[in-house]
């Protein structure tokens, strides 16, 4: 925006031959701004309308006749919605805590600058980079019992029998294995804004804490953790949209099952748009979800500019 | 203590912060790195117990992966011409013709490549108008820009699914990459800006000042400048592409289907195929891991739209 301040001065806009400034402003945004509302903005709108009616994908043919909220009503009834958000949130909490806590370990290690940091950062960093879907799917293979790698590590370093546990299958693990295969791929990501932010705080003020005689314990959370924080927090929200939306690895790895333990918010929103084919009820649910991280999202976001203009 | 000492990390905490993140990096790369060894193994060899590290290499699963094969029977034995009809036949069976991996795999390359190069374009002329001239509503329109990457893709997907059949797009390959144009113009957008607004815009004066128009200075005087960031701009538009698995799932089955939607698919005889579809997620990733080492420096860029820069 400062610099919008210093675009080209009028006499010499003047003189320029060919098209005008706002013409070839207008000739690079338009194709853009075309493509998104096409493929974003009319869609979301044509959503908002099926929402309000009983339309089937399935019968293209049949009649469809308004039925004003009753969609949004029968969701926010629906017991079997409130156990999806409810994994959706088991998930979300744990795998940003877990992300949070190795990705700045990681980060802050990584910032000691010891010999061949930046070649070690990099190997931590592919995971993150994949296919969620074909790596997903490849971890059902390292959890089988019996002849999964993850078993027989976990059975070799606790001593049990590797085929006594089924991390996919049994309804009290399943939510763990989601959450280790995310907090595996996408880890680095924390790591790396939180890397970004520890080489952002000058030496100089850790010099003048040293001066004070302020104890590394101290300089830790009084210098290290706020000039992060700012870093940290952008890197929870990016992970939080994404993992609230979050449906490729999920599904290849789980398939929401067993049962719908593992069933997110995306996967079972699949299910009612694409395999039950209820797609008005289907669109009022995604509203509902759109509006749910959006408004978390910009919640979330004033709370972040809070922090930063401390 | 020595002056020197205090400031930076003292020599015994860098070796053990440098063991500690070695060792992290190599625990996350085993599932990776198992990945690749699981192609290379045979089908027994990939589900023995205990899990085997050591084993003799063979190339089973790639034959797999890009042949269909049956069983053998008596009255047809032929000679075995080439390597590959040497390994089928040494399991009794026969190669009946190409598997699907193929085309799948140049329908990731198709649309990856459409859908970069589309992006790319329509990003960089809209970033330089953000970046250089007064847009009416710039601030609305780039947050609107971003904002479409909040919707989880599934909820967009019903409305684009019932769009696709209607203009005949649905499974083709330029549904597709205008679906993913415009997934990824968002990133493309906000990356190009952020490397076009850290040109210079004396250079540009100077060539109009020079005579050039703003068209030409744009052409030969910004996106020379621009090269890099273009480049890098591009690898993650690619990159996503390359992973997409939710659209792909929904709207394509036969002609354009990714691989991602592919390779979980792929079953073998008796049980699933491990070897071949660890050949097959090894085509898939390491063009993925490459890139990702290529692109190191502007990874963090990248992954968070430009909102953090080292």
């Amino acid at each position: 925006m400062d610099r919008a301040a210093r675009t080209t001065p009028p006499r010499m806009a003047r003189k320029i031959r060919g098209l005008s400034d706002r013409a070839i402003a207008w000739i690079f945004v338009a194709p853009t701004i075309f493509l998104l509302l096409a493929i974003n903005i009319f869609p979301l709108i044509w959503t908002i309308r099926l929402s309000f009616t009983d339309f089937r994908a399935n019968r293209p043919n049949a009649e469809v006749s308004w039925v004003g909220l009753r969609n949004y009503e029968r969701i926010l009834n629906d017991p079997e919605i409130w156990q999806t958000m409810q994994a959706t949130a088991h998930f979300l909490f744990w795998t940003l805590s877990f992300q949070v806590l190795i990705g700045f370990a990681l980060a802050w290690l990584i910032n000691a600058k010891f010999r061949g940091n930046n070649f070690w950062t990099t190997v931590i960093v592919l995971p993150m980079m994949l296919s969620p879907a074909v790596v997903g799917n490849f971890w059902t293979f390292l959890y089988q019992p019996q002849i999964g790698l993850f078993n027989y590590v976990v059975a070799f370093f606790s001593g049990t029998d590797p085929t006594s546990f089924s991390m996919i299958a049994e309804v009290a693990l399943a939510p763990w294995a989601i959450v280790i295969v995310d907090t595996w791929m996408w880890t680095p990501f924390v790591m790396l804004i939180c890397l970004a932010g520890l080489r952002s705080i000058p030496e100089s003020i850790y010099e003048a804490a040293e001066c004070d005689r302020a104890s590394k314990w101290r300089q830790f959370w009084t210098i290290t953790v706020p000039m992060v924080l700012p870093f940290l927090m952008l890197a929870v929200l990016f992970r939080g949209i994404e993992n609230f939306k979050m449906f490729d690895l999920v599904v290849q790895l789980t398939g929401g099952g067993p049962g719908s333990t593992t069933e997110l918010t995306s996967i079972n929103l699949k299910r009612e748009a694409f395999e039950k084919w209820r797609t008005g009820y289907a669109s009022a649910y995604a509203v509902i979800l759109f509006v749910t991280v959006f408004g978390l999202a910009s919640i979330y976001v004033k709370a972040m500019n809070k922090v930063k203009e401390r | 203590m020595s002056s020197a000492a205090v400031i930076g990390p003292s020599r015994r905490l860098k070796w053990i912060a440098g063991l500690l993140v070695v060792l992290y990096a190599l625990i996350t790369l085993v599932p990776l790195l198992w990945i690749i060894a699981t192609g290379f193994k045979t089908s027994p060899d990939s589900i023995a117990y205990p899990p085997k590290v050591f084993f003799e290499p063979s190339l089973e699963g790639y034959v797999n992966l890009f042949t269909t094969q049956t069983r053998q029977t008596a009255g047809a034995i032929a000679e075995p011409a080439t390597w590959y009809e040497r390994i089928v036949n040494g399991k009794g069976m026969v190669i009946t013709g190409p598997s699907r991996f193929g085309e799948r795999f140049m329908n990731s390359v198709i649309i990856g490549f459409g859908s970069t190069f589309l992006s790319v374009f329509l990003g960089t002329l809209s970033a330089y108008a953000f970046s250089r001239y007064r847009v009416p509503l710039k601030d609305d329109l780039m947050f609107f820009i971003l904002s479409t990457r909040m919707m989880p893709p599934i909820a967009v997907a019903i409305p684009i699914f019932l769009m696709f059949r209607s203009l005949g797009l649905s499974d083709t390959h330029a549904g597709m990459i205008l679906l993913y144009t415009a997934v990824n113009l968002s990133l493309a957008v906000w990356l190009l800006k952020g490397f076009i607004d850290e040109i210079p815009r004396e250079y540009e004066e100077a060539a109009l000042i020079d005579g050039y128009t703003r068209f030409q200075a744009f052409i030969k005087v910004v996106l020379p400048q621009a090269a890099t960031g273009i480049a890098s701009t591009a690898i993650f538009c690619l990159i996503f592409a390359w992973n997409e698995y939710a659209f792909a799932v929904l709207l394509t089955s036969g002609t354009a289907q990714t691989a991602p939607p592919f390779i979980p698919t792929i079953i073998g005889v008796g049980g699933r195929d491990w070897p071949a579809v660890a050949a097959g997620a090894t085509i898939f990733l390491v063009p993925v891991m490459v890139f990702t080492i290529v692109l190191r420096k502007h990874l963090l860029r990248g992954i968070t739209f430009g909102a953090v820069r080292k």
